[in-house]
Protein backbone atom coordinates (compact mmCIF):
# COMPACT_ATOMS: atom_id res chain seq x y z
CA UNK A 1 0.00 0.00 0.00
CA UNK A 2 1.39 3.12 -0.79
CA UNK A 3 0.69 5.72 2.07
CA UNK A 4 1.35 8.69 -0.14
CA UNK A 5 -1.61 7.92 -2.42
CA UNK A 6 -3.57 7.63 0.65
CA UNK A 7 -3.06 10.90 2.64
CA UNK A 8 -4.48 12.65 -0.53
CA UNK A 9 -6.24 15.89 -0.76
CA UNK A 10 -10.05 14.97 -0.01
CA UNK A 11 -8.76 13.05 3.20
CA UNK A 12 -6.41 16.09 3.98
CA UNK A 13 -8.75 18.70 3.31
CA UNK A 14 -11.50 17.15 6.23
CA UNK A 15 -8.66 16.51 8.54
CA UNK A 16 -7.64 20.48 8.32
CA UNK A 17 -10.76 21.98 7.45
CA UNK A 18 -13.73 19.60 8.94
CA UNK A 19 -17.28 20.88 8.48
CA UNK A 20 -19.06 19.24 10.89
CA UNK A 21 -16.31 19.43 13.83
CA UNK A 22 -18.02 21.19 16.24
CA UNK A 23 -20.53 20.66 19.26
CA UNK A 24 -24.18 20.73 18.47
CA UNK A 25 -26.28 22.07 21.45
CA UNK A 26 -29.58 21.13 20.31
CA UNK A 27 -28.34 17.21 19.60
CA UNK A 28 -30.77 14.59 20.75
CA UNK A 29 -28.41 11.87 20.61
CA UNK A 30 -24.62 11.74 21.34
CA UNK A 31 -22.37 8.63 21.70
CA UNK A 32 -18.19 8.42 22.48
CA UNK A 33 -16.50 6.63 20.02
CA UNK A 34 -12.66 5.26 21.31
CA UNK A 35 -10.01 3.43 20.25
CA UNK A 36 -7.82 2.86 23.18
CA UNK A 37 -5.18 1.90 22.01
CA UNK A 38 -4.11 5.07 19.37
CA UNK A 39 -5.69 7.36 21.56
CA UNK A 40 -8.44 8.03 18.84
CA UNK A 41 -11.46 9.56 20.71
CA UNK A 42 -14.34 11.96 19.66
CA UNK A 43 -17.88 12.36 20.75
CA UNK A 44 -20.83 12.01 17.63
CA UNK A 45 -23.64 14.09 18.32
CA UNK A 46 -26.77 13.83 16.22
CA UNK A 47 -30.23 15.64 16.04
CA UNK A 48 -32.96 13.31 14.71
CA UNK A 49 -36.02 14.20 14.03
CA UNK A 50 -39.39 12.20 12.75
CA UNK A 51 -36.73 9.74 12.13
CA UNK A 52 -34.66 12.37 10.17
CA UNK A 53 -31.21 13.40 10.50
CA UNK A 54 -31.52 17.20 10.49
CA UNK A 55 -28.00 17.59 11.69
CA UNK A 56 -24.55 16.19 13.12
CA UNK A 57 -21.45 17.00 14.69
CA UNK A 58 -18.54 15.82 15.89
CA UNK A 59 -15.95 17.36 18.84
CA UNK A 60 -12.80 15.30 20.28
CA UNK A 61 -9.10 14.24 18.91
CA UNK A 62 -8.07 11.70 16.91
CA UNK A 63 -5.64 10.71 13.59
CA UNK A 64 -6.39 12.68 10.51
CA UNK A 65 -8.07 9.07 9.18
CA UNK A 66 -10.89 9.27 12.07
CA UNK A 67 -11.54 12.88 12.00
CA UNK A 68 -11.59 12.75 8.30
CA UNK A 69 -14.00 9.57 8.23
CA UNK A 70 -16.26 11.37 10.38
CA UNK A 71 -16.52 14.25 8.61
CA UNK A 72 -16.96 12.77 5.31
CA UNK A 73 -19.77 10.61 7.25
CA UNK A 74 -21.64 13.74 8.39
CA UNK A 75 -21.61 15.22 5.07
CA UNK A 76 -23.33 11.67 3.64
CA UNK A 77 -25.91 11.18 6.20
CA UNK A 78 -27.52 15.19 6.97
CA UNK A 79 -30.66 14.90 5.64
CA UNK A 80 -31.08 10.96 5.63
CA UNK A 81 -33.41 8.68 7.41
CA UNK A 82 -31.93 6.47 9.51
CA UNK A 83 -32.78 3.74 7.39
CA UNK A 84 -30.68 5.37 4.65
CA UNK A 85 -27.46 6.42 7.30
CA UNK A 86 -27.26 2.94 8.13
CA UNK A 87 -27.46 1.73 4.67
CA UNK A 88 -24.79 3.89 4.17
CA UNK A 89 -22.68 2.44 7.23
CA UNK A 90 -23.01 -0.71 5.74
CA UNK A 91 -21.91 -0.02 2.39
CA UNK A 92 -18.87 1.63 3.93
CA UNK A 93 -18.11 -1.54 6.24
CA UNK A 94 -18.53 -3.44 3.08
CA UNK A 95 -16.12 -1.58 0.95
CA UNK A 96 -14.06 -1.09 4.06
CA UNK A 97 -13.82 -5.19 4.04
CA UNK A 98 -13.97 -5.42 0.23
CA UNK A 99 -16.12 -6.65 -2.66
CA UNK A 100 -17.74 -3.04 -2.66
CA UNK A 101 -19.49 -2.54 -6.58
CA UNK A 102 -18.59 0.04 -8.44
CA UNK A 103 -22.38 1.49 -8.02
CA UNK A 104 -22.26 1.21 -4.40
CA UNK A 105 -18.93 2.99 -4.51
CA UNK A 106 -21.17 5.94 -6.09
CA UNK A 107 -23.63 6.04 -3.27
CA UNK A 108 -20.44 6.47 -0.53
CA UNK A 109 -19.30 10.22 -2.81
CA UNK A 110 -16.28 11.11 -0.81
CA UNK A 111 -16.13 8.27 1.88
CA UNK A 112 -14.58 6.42 -1.45
CA UNK A 113 -11.49 7.80 -1.14
CA UNK A 114 -11.08 5.48 2.15
CA UNK A 115 -11.45 2.89 -0.41
CA UNK A 116 -7.68 2.11 0.24
CA UNK A 117 -7.84 1.53 3.76
CA UNK A 118 -8.87 -1.99 2.98
CA UNK A 119 -5.13 -2.82 2.43
CA UNK A 120 -3.84 -0.94 5.98
CA UNK A 121 -5.39 -3.08 8.47
CA UNK A 122 -3.78 -1.55 11.85
CA UNK A 123 -5.79 1.89 10.33
CA UNK A 124 -9.09 -0.04 9.76
CA UNK A 125 -10.25 0.99 13.13
CA UNK A 126 -9.31 4.54 12.93
CA UNK A 127 -11.35 5.02 9.76
CA UNK A 128 -14.68 3.10 10.89
CA UNK A 129 -14.65 4.85 14.37
CA UNK A 130 -17.50 7.07 13.54
CA UNK A 131 -19.73 5.14 11.45
CA UNK A 132 -19.37 2.31 14.56
CA UNK A 133 -20.01 5.12 16.47
CA UNK A 134 -23.19 6.34 14.38
CA UNK A 135 -24.26 2.68 14.63
CA UNK A 136 -24.67 1.97 17.90
CA UNK A 137 -26.43 5.16 18.23
CA UNK A 138 -28.95 4.89 16.11
CA UNK A 139 -29.06 0.85 16.48
CA UNK A 140 -30.05 1.74 19.96
CA UNK A 141 -32.58 4.15 19.39
CA UNK A 142 -34.86 1.79 17.09
CA UNK A 143 -34.70 -0.55 20.06
CA UNK A 144 -36.80 1.85 22.38
CA UNK B 1 33.17 3.39 15.34
CA UNK B 2 34.23 4.16 11.80
CA UNK B 3 32.35 3.62 8.98
CA UNK B 4 33.64 0.74 7.67
CA UNK B 5 33.39 -0.58 11.12
CA UNK B 6 29.76 -0.09 11.78
CA UNK B 7 29.20 -1.36 7.54
CA UNK B 8 31.02 -4.54 9.00
CA UNK B 9 28.64 -4.93 11.50
CA UNK B 10 25.66 -3.98 9.57
CA UNK B 11 26.76 -7.12 7.43
CA UNK B 12 25.90 -9.69 9.99
CA UNK B 13 22.36 -8.40 10.15
CA UNK B 14 20.09 -10.48 7.41
CA UNK B 15 17.10 -8.20 7.83
CA UNK B 16 18.86 -4.86 6.80
CA UNK B 17 20.56 -7.19 3.74
CA UNK B 18 16.99 -7.87 2.80
CA UNK B 19 15.30 -4.98 2.82
CA UNK B 20 17.51 -2.24 1.41
CA UNK B 21 16.67 1.09 1.64
CA UNK B 22 14.84 0.65 5.04
CA UNK B 23 15.36 2.70 7.97
CA UNK B 24 14.83 0.57 10.93
CA UNK B 25 14.58 3.34 14.06
CA UNK B 26 12.48 1.35 16.37
CA UNK B 27 15.07 -0.07 18.12
CA UNK B 28 13.65 0.13 21.55
CA UNK B 29 10.79 -2.27 20.61
CA UNK B 30 12.74 -4.72 19.29
CA UNK B 31 16.42 -5.13 17.57
CA UNK B 32 17.34 -7.36 14.63
CA UNK B 33 19.30 -10.14 15.08
CA UNK B 34 22.65 -11.00 13.71
CA UNK B 35 23.24 -14.31 11.94
CA UNK B 36 25.35 -15.66 14.81
CA UNK B 37 22.33 -15.91 17.07
CA UNK B 38 20.02 -17.22 14.33
CA UNK B 39 22.49 -19.81 13.53
CA UNK B 40 23.42 -20.48 16.97
CA UNK B 41 19.23 -21.22 18.04
CA UNK B 42 19.30 -22.84 14.92
CA UNK B 43 22.01 -25.29 15.71
CA UNK B 44 20.55 -25.95 18.99
CA UNK B 45 18.16 -27.96 16.76
CA UNK B 46 20.03 -29.06 14.66
CA UNK B 47 22.71 -30.38 16.81
CA UNK B 48 21.85 -30.12 20.52
CA UNK B 49 17.57 -30.82 20.89
CA UNK B 50 16.62 -32.97 23.87
CA UNK B 51 14.92 -31.71 26.72
CA UNK B 52 17.25 -30.17 28.89
CA UNK B 53 17.58 -30.73 32.37
CA UNK B 54 15.94 -34.28 32.92
CA UNK B 55 17.33 -36.53 30.34
CA UNK B 56 20.64 -39.35 31.18
CA UNK B 57 21.51 -39.87 28.00
CA UNK B 58 24.42 -38.00 26.47
CA UNK B 59 22.06 -35.45 23.72
CA UNK B 60 20.33 -34.45 27.52
CA UNK B 61 23.19 -33.82 29.01
CA UNK B 62 24.89 -31.32 26.11
CA UNK B 63 21.81 -29.65 25.98
CA UNK B 64 21.81 -28.75 29.79
CA UNK B 65 24.86 -27.82 29.44
CA UNK B 66 24.53 -25.20 26.50
CA UNK B 67 21.38 -23.76 28.52
CA UNK B 68 23.23 -23.69 31.56
CA UNK B 69 26.11 -22.26 29.78
CA UNK B 70 23.72 -19.22 28.49
CA UNK B 71 22.90 -18.93 31.97
CA UNK B 72 26.68 -18.30 32.71
CA UNK B 73 26.96 -15.55 29.92
CA UNK B 74 23.81 -13.93 31.37
CA UNK B 75 25.22 -13.64 34.66
CA UNK B 76 28.82 -12.46 33.45
CA UNK B 77 27.31 -9.93 31.43
CA UNK B 78 25.50 -8.23 34.43
CA UNK B 79 28.05 -8.99 36.83
CA UNK B 80 25.97 -11.37 39.11
CA UNK B 81 28.30 -13.11 42.07
CA UNK B 82 25.86 -16.46 41.43
CA UNK B 83 24.46 -18.11 38.45
CA UNK B 84 21.42 -19.20 40.60
CA UNK B 85 21.20 -15.59 40.82
CA UNK B 86 19.78 -15.66 36.92
CA UNK B 87 16.21 -16.99 36.10
CA UNK B 88 15.67 -17.72 32.81
CA UNK B 89 12.03 -16.19 31.78
CA UNK B 90 10.02 -15.25 28.50
CA UNK B 91 10.46 -11.86 28.57
CA UNK B 92 11.06 -8.00 31.06
CA UNK B 93 6.95 -8.47 31.35
CA UNK B 94 7.40 -12.37 32.97
CA UNK B 95 10.53 -11.48 34.98
CA UNK B 96 8.42 -8.35 36.58
CA UNK B 97 5.51 -10.75 37.13
CA UNK B 98 7.85 -13.20 38.70
CA UNK B 99 8.97 -10.90 41.36
CA UNK B 100 5.92 -9.43 41.61
CA UNK B 101 3.99 -12.38 42.45
CA UNK B 102 6.59 -14.45 44.32
CA UNK B 103 8.07 -11.15 45.85
CA UNK B 104 4.99 -10.30 47.32
CA UNK B 105 4.06 -13.38 48.60
CA UNK B 106 7.49 -13.42 51.00
CA UNK B 107 7.68 -9.59 51.65
CA UNK B 108 4.76 -7.70 51.10
CA UNK B 109 1.97 -7.67 53.93
CA UNK B 110 -1.53 -5.71 54.21
CA UNK B 111 -0.66 -2.12 54.91
CA UNK B 112 2.64 -1.67 53.36
CA UNK B 113 3.33 0.39 50.42
CA UNK B 114 4.87 -0.21 46.83
CA UNK B 115 6.48 2.77 45.19
CA UNK B 116 6.47 2.60 41.52
CA UNK B 117 7.31 5.80 39.33
CA UNK B 118 5.68 7.39 36.81
CA UNK B 119 7.65 6.72 33.61
CA UNK B 120 7.35 2.93 34.20
CA UNK B 121 6.49 0.51 31.04
CA UNK B 122 3.06 -1.31 31.87
CA UNK B 123 5.08 -4.68 32.49
CA UNK B 124 6.49 -2.59 35.69
CA UNK B 125 2.80 -1.33 36.57
CA UNK B 126 0.40 -3.65 36.49
CA UNK B 127 2.85 -6.42 38.17
CA UNK B 128 2.57 -3.93 41.24
CA UNK B 129 -1.33 -3.14 41.05
CA UNK B 130 -2.41 -6.34 41.00
CA UNK B 131 0.44 -8.09 43.74
CA UNK B 132 -0.82 -4.75 45.75
CA UNK B 133 -4.52 -5.27 45.32
CA UNK B 134 -4.08 -9.55 46.52
CA UNK B 135 -1.59 -8.46 49.68
CA UNK B 136 -4.38 -5.03 50.44
CA UNK B 137 -1.21 -2.97 50.03
CA UNK B 138 -1.08 0.94 48.90
CA UNK B 139 0.79 1.48 45.42
CA UNK B 140 2.28 4.41 45.37
CA UNK B 141 3.16 6.79 42.44
CA UNK B 142 6.82 8.87 42.38
CA UNK B 143 6.77 11.43 39.65
CA UNK B 144 9.50 13.06 37.27
CA UNK B 145 10.24 15.92 36.28
CA UNK B 146 9.00 17.28 32.82
CA UNK B 147 12.06 16.77 31.55
CA UNK B 148 11.95 13.32 32.59
CA UNK B 149 14.43 13.76 35.73
CA UNK B 150 13.33 12.15 39.25
CA UNK B 151 15.45 14.13 41.63
CA UNK B 152 16.61 12.84 45.08
CA UNK B 153 14.19 15.01 47.13
CA UNK B 154 10.97 13.35 45.40
CA UNK B 155 12.42 10.27 45.99
CA UNK B 156 13.10 10.46 49.46
CA UNK B 157 9.70 12.19 50.55
CA UNK B 158 8.12 9.45 48.68
CA UNK B 159 9.36 6.93 50.54
CA UNK B 160 7.62 6.01 53.77
CA UNK B 161 8.35 3.80 56.30
CA UNK B 162 5.82 1.31 55.25
CA UNK B 163 7.34 1.32 51.63
CA UNK B 164 8.43 -2.49 51.14
CA UNK B 165 9.33 -2.33 47.52
CA UNK B 166 10.31 0.55 44.69
CA UNK B 167 10.19 -0.55 41.50
CA UNK B 168 11.90 1.30 38.73
CA UNK B 169 13.25 1.66 35.61
CA UNK B 170 16.62 2.65 35.06
CA UNK B 171 16.54 3.70 31.51
CA UNK B 172 13.03 4.81 30.19
CA UNK B 173 11.86 3.24 26.70
CA UNK B 174 9.68 6.90 26.13
CA UNK B 175 12.35 9.64 27.49
CA UNK B 176 15.59 7.71 27.00
CA UNK B 177 16.66 9.19 30.29
CA UNK B 178 18.58 7.26 32.49
CA UNK B 179 17.66 6.55 36.25
CA UNK B 180 20.54 6.32 38.89
CA UNK B 181 19.12 3.28 40.20
CA UNK B 182 23.21 2.90 42.04
CA UNK B 183 21.96 6.41 43.99
CA UNK B 184 17.98 5.79 44.41
CA UNK B 185 18.94 1.55 45.30
CA UNK B 186 21.11 3.05 48.05
CA UNK B 187 18.59 5.08 49.74
CA UNK B 188 15.74 2.52 48.92
CA UNK B 189 18.14 0.34 51.27
CA UNK B 190 18.09 2.69 53.82
CA UNK B 191 14.37 2.96 54.29
CA UNK B 192 14.39 -1.26 54.67
CA UNK B 193 12.85 -1.48 51.43
CA UNK B 194 13.66 -3.90 48.39
CA UNK B 195 14.35 -2.20 45.18
CA UNK B 196 13.32 -3.81 41.85
CA UNK B 197 15.07 -2.59 38.73
CA UNK B 198 13.61 -2.95 35.15
CA UNK B 199 16.62 -3.18 32.88
CA UNK B 200 14.93 -3.64 29.60
CA UNK B 201 16.29 -0.91 27.87
CA UNK B 202 19.30 -0.08 30.07
CA UNK B 203 21.33 -3.78 29.44
CA UNK B 204 20.68 -3.52 25.86
CA UNK B 205 22.66 0.02 25.54
CA UNK B 206 24.89 0.75 28.14
CA UNK B 207 27.14 -1.48 30.40
CA UNK B 208 25.08 -3.18 33.79
CA UNK B 209 26.76 -4.45 36.62
CA UNK B 210 24.05 -5.37 39.55
CA UNK B 211 26.45 -5.67 41.91
CA UNK B 212 27.96 -2.13 41.70
CA UNK B 213 24.11 -1.10 41.07
CA UNK B 214 23.50 -3.21 44.19
CA UNK B 215 19.65 -3.92 43.35
CA UNK B 216 17.39 -6.43 44.33
CA UNK B 217 16.22 -7.77 41.52
CA UNK B 218 17.26 -6.50 37.72
CA UNK B 219 14.71 -7.87 34.44
CA UNK B 220 15.38 -7.98 30.81
CA UNK B 221 14.72 -9.08 27.88
CA UNK B 222 16.63 -10.69 25.20
CA UNK B 223 15.03 -9.66 22.28
CA UNK B 224 15.80 -6.31 22.72
CA UNK B 225 19.72 -7.00 22.83
CA UNK B 226 20.05 -8.95 19.46
CA UNK B 227 18.75 -12.19 20.85
CA UNK B 228 15.32 -13.96 19.59
CA UNK B 229 12.35 -13.33 20.94
CA UNK B 230 10.95 -15.66 23.93
CA UNK B 231 13.59 -15.39 25.87
CA UNK B 232 14.55 -12.72 29.04
CA UNK B 233 15.46 -13.06 32.70
CA UNK B 234 15.63 -11.85 35.84
CA UNK B 235 18.60 -11.23 37.79
CA UNK B 236 17.36 -11.53 42.35
CA UNK B 237 19.63 -11.78 45.42
CA UNK B 238 20.01 -15.03 46.02
CA UNK B 239 19.01 -14.55 49.68
CA UNK B 240 15.78 -12.55 48.33
CA UNK B 241 15.22 -15.36 45.67
CA UNK B 242 15.82 -18.22 48.53
CA UNK B 243 12.68 -16.99 50.41
CA UNK B 244 10.32 -16.37 47.82
CA UNK B 245 7.65 -19.16 47.23
CA UNK B 246 7.65 -20.82 42.86
CA UNK B 247 5.58 -18.43 40.62
CA UNK B 248 4.92 -20.93 38.10
CA UNK B 249 4.78 -24.78 39.39
CA UNK B 250 4.96 -28.28 37.35
CA UNK B 251 7.69 -30.08 35.85
CA UNK B 252 11.31 -30.05 36.77
CA UNK B 253 10.85 -27.70 39.78
CA UNK B 254 10.50 -30.08 42.38
CA UNK B 255 12.25 -32.51 44.67
CA UNK B 256 9.65 -34.41 45.49
CA UNK B 257 6.46 -34.72 45.05
CA UNK B 258 3.85 -36.36 46.59
CA UNK B 259 -0.22 -36.28 46.91
CA UNK B 260 0.09 -33.71 49.36
CA UNK B 261 2.43 -31.25 48.38
CA UNK B 262 6.11 -30.86 47.20
CA UNK B 263 9.41 -29.94 47.95
CA UNK B 264 10.95 -27.24 45.83
CA UNK B 265 14.41 -27.47 43.51
CA UNK B 266 17.07 -25.46 44.07
CA UNK B 267 17.75 -21.88 42.60
CA UNK B 268 17.21 -21.43 40.14
CA UNK B 269 15.23 -24.40 38.66
CA UNK B 270 12.40 -23.64 41.40
CA UNK B 271 11.58 -20.53 39.32
CA UNK B 272 11.49 -22.45 35.60
CA UNK B 273 8.57 -24.52 35.18
CA UNK B 274 8.15 -26.83 32.51
CA UNK B 275 10.55 -27.52 29.70
CA UNK B 276 12.47 -24.24 29.27
CA UNK B 277 13.48 -22.28 26.06
CA UNK B 278 16.85 -23.91 26.05
CA UNK B 279 17.37 -22.40 22.23
CA UNK B 280 16.25 -19.37 22.73
CA UNK B 281 18.74 -19.29 25.88
CA UNK B 282 21.25 -20.20 23.56
CA UNK B 283 20.50 -17.32 21.07
CA UNK B 284 20.53 -15.36 23.54
CA UNK B 285 24.50 -16.61 24.78
CA UNK B 286 25.20 -15.99 21.35
CA UNK B 287 23.76 -12.17 21.32
CA UNK B 288 26.34 -12.07 24.04
CA UNK B 289 28.91 -12.91 22.73
CA UNK B 290 28.20 -10.64 19.71
CA UNK B 291 27.98 -7.63 22.21
CA UNK B 292 31.30 -8.77 23.86
CA UNK B 293 33.39 -8.81 20.70
CA UNK B 294 32.11 -5.44 19.88
CA UNK B 295 32.12 -4.05 23.05
CA UNK B 296 29.65 -3.01 25.15
CA UNK B 297 31.14 0.36 26.01
CA UNK B 298 32.20 0.55 22.45
CA UNK B 299 28.44 0.16 21.30
CA UNK B 300 26.97 2.81 24.27
CA UNK B 301 29.39 5.09 22.80
CA UNK B 302 28.25 4.90 18.83
CA UNK B 303 25.07 5.35 19.80
CA UNK B 304 25.68 8.44 21.96
CA UNK B 305 27.13 9.42 18.58
CA UNK B 306 23.93 8.67 16.70
CA UNK B 307 22.05 10.13 19.64
CA UNK B 308 24.17 13.50 18.93
CA UNK B 309 23.44 13.63 14.92
CA UNK B 310 19.72 12.39 15.50
CA UNK B 311 19.51 15.46 18.05
CA UNK B 312 20.83 17.77 16.04
CA UNK B 313 18.83 16.76 12.70
CA UNK B 314 15.66 16.37 14.56
CA UNK B 315 15.89 20.07 16.72
CA UNK B 316 15.81 21.61 12.67
CA UNK B 317 12.67 20.07 12.03
CA UNK B 318 10.21 23.09 11.96
CA UNK B 319 7.01 22.26 14.11
CA UNK B 320 8.69 19.26 15.54
CA UNK B 321 8.46 19.13 19.67
CA UNK B 322 10.95 16.24 21.54
CA UNK B 323 9.80 15.16 24.64
CA UNK B 324 12.66 14.75 28.07
CA UNK B 325 15.69 16.28 27.90
CA UNK B 326 17.57 19.05 25.97
CA UNK B 327 20.90 17.11 26.09
CA UNK B 328 21.03 14.31 23.43
CA UNK B 329 23.15 11.98 25.45
CA UNK B 330 20.48 12.26 28.39
CA UNK B 331 18.07 10.50 25.90
CA UNK B 332 20.07 7.29 25.02
CA UNK B 333 19.54 7.15 21.63
CA UNK B 334 15.61 7.23 22.43
CA UNK B 335 14.07 10.24 20.56
CA UNK B 336 10.26 11.07 21.31
CA UNK B 337 8.14 13.48 19.56
CA UNK B 338 5.42 15.16 18.49
CA UNK B 339 4.52 17.44 15.35
CA UNK B 340 2.23 19.79 15.22
CA UNK B 341 -0.91 19.18 13.98
CA UNK B 342 -0.07 15.68 12.85
CA UNK B 343 -1.49 12.63 14.81
CA UNK B 344 1.33 10.19 15.35
CA UNK B 345 -0.32 7.22 13.75
CA UNK B 346 -0.32 9.38 10.63
CA UNK B 347 3.36 10.32 11.12
CA UNK B 348 4.02 6.60 11.23
CA UNK B 349 2.10 5.87 8.20
CA UNK B 350 3.80 8.67 5.81
CA UNK B 351 7.51 7.92 7.47
CA UNK B 352 6.59 4.26 6.33
CA UNK B 353 6.16 5.30 2.86
CA UNK B 354 9.13 6.89 2.85
CA UNK B 355 10.45 3.38 4.41
CA UNK B 356 11.22 4.52 7.71
CA UNK B 357 10.17 2.37 10.77
CA UNK B 358 9.13 3.93 13.97
CA UNK B 359 7.00 3.44 16.66
CA UNK B 360 3.25 5.71 17.44
CA UNK B 361 0.93 5.61 20.35
CA UNK B 362 1.38 5.50 24.11
CA UNK B 363 4.53 2.70 24.03
CA UNK B 364 2.80 0.63 26.70
CA UNK B 365 3.48 3.96 29.36
CA UNK B 366 0.22 5.58 29.61
CA UNK B 367 0.34 7.00 32.48
CA UNK B 368 3.85 8.88 31.61
CA UNK B 369 1.67 9.78 28.51
CA UNK B 370 -1.35 11.56 30.83
CA UNK B 371 1.56 12.87 33.02
CA UNK B 372 3.19 14.18 29.82
CA UNK B 373 -0.56 15.61 28.76
CA UNK B 374 0.01 13.48 25.13
CA UNK B 375 -2.08 10.76 24.46
CA UNK B 376 0.25 9.71 21.49
CA UNK B 377 3.45 10.37 20.48
CA UNK B 378 5.66 9.37 17.73
CA UNK B 379 9.25 7.27 18.53
CA UNK B 380 12.35 6.86 17.08
CA UNK B 381 14.97 4.45 18.76
CA UNK B 382 18.49 3.71 17.55
CA UNK B 383 21.08 0.59 17.72
CA UNK B 384 24.67 0.81 17.17
CA UNK B 385 24.42 -0.31 13.33
CA UNK B 386 21.79 2.55 12.36
CA UNK B 387 23.91 5.69 10.00
CA UNK B 388 23.82 8.93 10.06
CA UNK B 389 21.91 8.44 6.52
CA UNK B 390 19.19 6.50 7.97
CA UNK B 391 18.57 9.50 10.61
CA UNK B 392 18.68 11.83 7.48
CA UNK B 393 16.34 9.82 5.87
CA UNK B 394 13.85 10.10 8.99
CA UNK B 395 14.86 14.07 9.15
CA UNK B 396 13.86 14.52 5.39
CA UNK B 397 10.76 12.47 5.87
CA UNK B 398 9.32 14.45 8.81
CA UNK B 399 10.30 18.23 7.35
CA UNK B 400 7.85 17.07 4.38
CA UNK B 401 5.52 16.01 6.74
CA UNK B 402 3.23 18.70 7.37
CA UNK B 403 2.67 19.67 3.82
CA UNK B 404 1.85 15.87 2.52
CA UNK B 405 -0.84 16.32 5.46
CA UNK B 406 -2.46 19.55 3.42
CA UNK B 407 -0.51 22.84 5.80
CA UNK B 408 1.12 25.29 4.16
CA UNK B 409 4.35 25.54 5.95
Amino acid sequence: MEYNNFYNEILTDHNLHPAHKHDLPDANMELEGVNPSCGDDIILKLKVEDGVVKDGGYVGEGCAISQASADMMLDLVIGKTKEEALHLKDLFMKMIKGGITEDEMDELEEAASLKDISHMPARVKCAVLGWRTMDEMLEEDKEK
Amino acid sequence: MTKKEVEKLRADFPLLANNPGLAYLDNAATTQKPRQVIEAETRFYEELNANPLRGLYDLSLRATEAYEDAREKVKDFLHAADSCEIIFTRNASESLNLVAFSGSEAFLSEGDEVLVTVMEHHSNILPWQHAAARKGAKLNWLECDEKGKITEEAFRSALTPKTKIVAMTQLSNVLGVKNDVQKFAAIAHENGSIFVCDGAQSVPHVPVDVQDLDVDFLSFSGHKMLGPMGIGALYGKKELLEKMPPFLTGGEMIEYVTREGATYAELPHKFEAGTVNAAGAVGLGAAIDYYNAVGIDKIEQREQELGRYAMERLKNVPHLNLLGSDVAEEHHGIFTFTVDGVHPHDIAAILDADHVDIRAGHHCAQPLMQFMHTPSTARASLCFYNTEEEIDQLAESLSTLRERMGYKD
